[in-house]
């Protein structure tokens, strides 16, 4: 009998993490995209993520609208919480559970036209309330589970599968998330683990608003010569001058780095890393820096991918509000609501 | 790194562990497949195309099969190779009609064979067909060699046996039983196109200890021998009390019969600790089931003779080092016996052979024989089996009389025995539509089947009846599934390639990887996705890709070919491809038998 089931095969020395679980433990069901397909990419990384962050399972809440993206929490991490909202709804509904949980890491899925034709208006509120969460958009510039037609993020010139050009302007997640003062801003490719993997780490343990645009091709309607999100052209264009690695925060190492000239530095795990100073038009804690380095490689016909911004000390939504501590439900049910006596001292208050 | 030549079949080949480890390279998976349709007749005519002998080797191989198969790296225990192959066997319909015939008209050329086992009787096996007149001569008055006289017939009955050699003799071969050969010269002599001698290792090894020879010669018995006595019915009872000297197959068949012809207490007495046995584990877990004791760190001093009867064996009980090769003695042990086996090796005995006969012999006064032609120094002379390179095993004997029948065809043709007809390869996309598959790609997680034994106070009253019964319908539907299908392989072609990491994050066992290409594999194994345990296997390594200019590699320890990979590719540049290996035989017929 044929089977697509990917079959548990008990070898023995499967790594496991400081959880005892495998990296089978954070998979999800078989995927039902298509074979090829970017997001499927994406969700290895995802499921990598997590067994290298160990990360219970049960801690992550996965959330996304409509959409071949929002298909994909499906496909990992089976023992987290998960929501499949309305089409463009996910971020409000995020909003809400972290308003009500803030102990569980939100990751939420979406794609091109999911956040940026009808989920435009939920995307720019959420970035500024600046939510706790990972959003990662899992861009390949076509509506691909109605066949192939532009959406908002496709590049004007570039053709659909018949050689039809886009005509209107795109829509870059990136900039738009750096005009809205979003805290954590990346790019990646769903063809480059190696870069995504790290940036996903530090998006999970970022406090606050996390945007991750990931280009990734559609096997099926944007792979073709006159695209420009396929793997081709992002091989071709892709602009990475900043390894990314994530190092889990720790006991600080200091080491002394003389101008222009690199420093091996050996890190608590025991690797050797190798620094170097920045190039002098990137600085990723610059909005405005981060803005024109954008532009700038837009310009020469560049995709910079990598983590573009970062800011560590923006308020968070529970800040800005000034939430309790505790998740919601930690709560007693007398203190979550302490009855109509103190309603009724409240409302006293403001006479 | 270079790209791996898939080109060369031996790459493929390599990857179906069970048929590279085989020495007749009995195409395994094929044959599982066809016992799962329950295709007997196919199952068992695949089989009998390699290793001529399905019925017997089913019983009674010595597997390197499975030690080798790729399931025993997965979850610890192989497939039941051996014992599905006795499936094929018992359940095959008539097959008679798909047996090699000999053609009508003889093609003029006559060989002799030395010695009716397993070797000769491939030999005819292979040049009958081809219209050789072939004599076999045999010292004894039935054919079967060793398989006859040392494979007690509860482990081998004698109907499969004389079955299965009939199929070969019934084309004609002449069979001249009672005639041993005491002349080289003289056979040379009768002018046969070309000779092969597939006489054996017919001398069991003598223990020269004191008391040997002293008066209980008659209860001191040649392993092989007792075994050979046994087999014809000469010797039907030994004494209640048995010694067992020695580790091997042979040395278990003995404490078995034994068992068998009144012998209550019966032990193997080893000299050394139990990993160095030479016998299978399963034969050794067969004899300790009947009640056999296995003594180890006893070393053999003397025979105890009391008034011209053995009474006893002295031994010394011995400690070994680490590694087992130095001992010292702790103390010395009487152990009272009626009778002692002696099974403590075999060696070739070449008496017949005149050294000045052109054959040179070499190390351990043996023949010298090219291990690949089978041919010794005098032409158009050819050796297999055990008489060849010393005691192995069946399957060997089988493996050696396919490459001495090629040769022999080649001299009496007049082509050179170093021209080996060319070994070839196919491969055939197992694609059906999407998510299926011509064969099986989901992994089963079964545990390996057991065999089912007759009942211990029933076996012992009759010295034939089999043991083994076999796989049941329901075993063998299980066992059947265990089986990985090594030979339908991922076979990977880099220009389709778009590197779209869909193969490597979907393999269940994380043998893919895209890495930058290395110069040197041992550094390129630490960036595999999951960096092999096992360095034995090879790595599959692909040309540069054209995007990246990175390259594929497959690890194929552990690769379970479910097929995932292919499955969701979407250019095909994986494709699961059945390999079917080509072997060539005498007259350069490709699978024979199909």
């Amino acid at each position: 009998m044929p089977s697509i089931r990917k079959p548990l095969i008990p070898l023995a020395p499967h790594a496991t993490n400081a959880l005892g679980l495998t990296v089978r433990d954070y998979e999800g069901t078989m995927s039902t995209l298509c074979a090829g397909c970017g997001h499927d990419s994406i969700t290895a990384a995802i499921v990598q993520t997590f067994f290298e962050l160990d990360t219970p399972p049960e801690q992550i809440a996965k959330l996304s609208g409509i959409g071949c993206s929002s298909k994909t929490p499906t496909y990992f991490v089976s023992g987290a919480h998960g929501f499949n909202s309305v089409h463009g709804r996910m971020p409000p509904i995020v909003t809400g559970a972290n308003a009500a949980n803030r102990s569980n890491i939100y990751i939420g899925i979406s794609g091109d036209g999911d956040s940026l034709s009808i989920g435009t208006g939920h995307l720019v509120h959420a970035i500024r309330k600046n939510v706790n969460m990972v959003y990662i958009i899992e861009n390949n510039g076509v509506y691909g589970l109605t066949k192939g037609q532009f959406s908002p993020t496709a590049d004007v010139g570039s053709t659909t599968k018949r050689g039809v050009p886009n005509d209107v302007p795109p829509i870059d997640p990136v900039e738009l998330a750096l005009s809205l003062g979003a805290s954590f801003v990346a790019r990646s490719f769903s063809g480059d683990k190696r870069q995504l993997i790290p940036i996903l780490k530090a998006a999970v343990e970022h406090h606050g608003f996390a945007l991750i645009d990931v280009i990734s091709p559609c096997i099926q309607f944007n792979n073709h010569q006159g695209s420009t999100k396929s793997y081709k052209y992002m091989r071709e264009h892709e602009l990475n001058e900043i390894d990314s690695v994530f190092l889990r925060s720790s006991a600080q190492i200091t080491a002394e780095l003389p101008a222009d000239s690199k420093v091996s530095v050996t890190m608590h795990d025991g690797s050797v890393l190798m620094f170097r100073t920045l190039p002098e038009h990137y600085d990723p804690r610059d909005r405005n820096a981060a803005m024109n380095y954008i532009y700038q490689a837009k310009a020469s016909g560049e995709i910079p991918t990598g983590l573009l911004y970062i800011d560590r000390e923006l308020s968070d939504i529970h800040d800005l509000n000034q939430t309790v501590d505790e998740p919601l439900i930690n709560l007693p049910l007398e203190k979550l609501c302490p009855g109509n006596s103190a309603l009724v001292k409240f409302q006293e208050s403001f006479r | 790194m270079k790209p791996t030549d898939i080109n060369n079949p031996d790459f493929f080949h390599s990857v179906v562990d069970c048929q590279w480890a085989c020495p007749a390279h009995t195409n395994v998976p094929e044959y599982i497949r066809l016992i799962a349709q329950g295709r007997y007749d196919d199952a068992y005519m695949v089989n009998r195309a390699s290793n001529v002998f399905p019925g017997i080797l089913g019983r009674t191989c010595d597997r390197p099969c499975e030690p080798a198969c790729r399931r025993e790296r997965v979850d610890g225990t192989p497939v039941a190779i051996c014992r599905l192959k006795r499936v094929a066997a018992d359940l095959k319909g008539d097959v008679s009609e798909r047996l090699p015939k000999a053609p009508e008209v003889a093609n003029g050329k006559r060989v002799a064979c030395v010695g009716a086992g397993p070797a000769s009787l491939t030999v005819a096996n292979d040049l009958l067909p081809l219209g050789y007149e072939v004599v076999i001569f045999e010292s004894s008055l039935k054919p079967g060699g060793l398989m006859r006289t040392n494979i007690p017939s509860f482990r081998l009955p004698e109907e499969v046996l004389d079955s299965e050699i009939e199929s070969i003799v019934g084309m004609g071969a002449e069979m001249r039983y009672g005639s041993e050969i005491t002349s080289m010269k003289q056979l040379l002599k009768e002018g046969y196109d070309a000779l092969f001698v597939g006489s054996g290792a017919p001398r069991g090894k003598d223990l020269q200890l004191q008391g040997r020879r002293d008066g209980g010669e008659d209860r001191i018995h040649i392993g092989i021998d007792w075994l050979q006595s046994v087999a014809f019915e000469h010797t039907t009872e030994i004494g209640k009390r048995v010694l067992v000297i020695g580790v091997g197959n042979t040395a278990m068949d003995c404490c078995r019969t034994a068992r068998r012809l009144g012998g209550k207490d019966v032990k193997i007495m080893a000299r050394r600790p139990r990993e160095y046995f030479k016998a299978s584990p399963w034969e050794l877990e067969d004899a300790e089931e009947e009640g056999i004791e296995i003594v180890v760190n006893h070393s053999p001093k003397r025979f105890v003779i009391e008034d011209g009867q053995l009474v006893a064996m002295e031994f010394e009980i011995v400690k070994w080092d680490e590694g087992a090769t130095h001992s010292e003695v702790l103390e010395t042990i009487t152990i009272p016996c009626d009778d002692v086996i002696l099974a403590i090796g075999q060696e070739n005995a070449f008496t017949w052979i005149e050294r000045d006969c052109g054959i040179e012999f070499g190390k351990w006064d043996m023949p010298v024989v090219d291990e690949i032609t089978m041919e010794s120094t005098l032409p158009g002379v050819y050796f297999g089996g055990d008489a060849a390179f010393g005691p192995k095993n069946i399957i060997w004997a089988v493996a050696h009389g396919h490459e001495a029948a090629i040769s022999m065809h080649n001299h009496c043709q007049g082509i050179p025995v170093s021209d080996r007809p060319p070994v070839g390869m196919n491969l055939v996309s197992q694609k059906m539509g999407l998510i299926e598959w011509s064969y099986h790609n989901d992994y089963n997680p079964s545990a390996r089947q057991q065999m089912t034994h007759v009942d211990l106070t029933k076996r012992f009253e009759d010295l034939s009846l089999e043991v083994e019964l076999g796989f049941s319908a329901e075993q063998t539907a299980r066992e059947v599934e265990r089986c990985l299908n090594c030979d339908v392989e991922p076979v990977f072609r880099t220009q389709l390639c778009i590197e779209c990491d869909a193969c490597v994050d979907i393999c269940p066992v994380q043998c893919l990887t895209i890495t930058e290409d290395r110069d040197d594999e041992m550094d390129l194994r630490r960036f595999l996705t999951a960096p092999a345990v096992n360095l034995d296997e090879p790595l599959y390594i692909s040309s540069k890709l054209a995007q990246t200019g990175r390259i594929m590699i497959k690890d194929e320890n552990i690769c379970v070919h479910c097929g995932l990979c292919a499955e969701r590719c979407p250019t095909a540049a994986w494709n699961m491809e059945k390999f079917v290996l080509q072997l060539s035989y005498a007259g350069n017929s490709n699978n024979k038998g199909k």
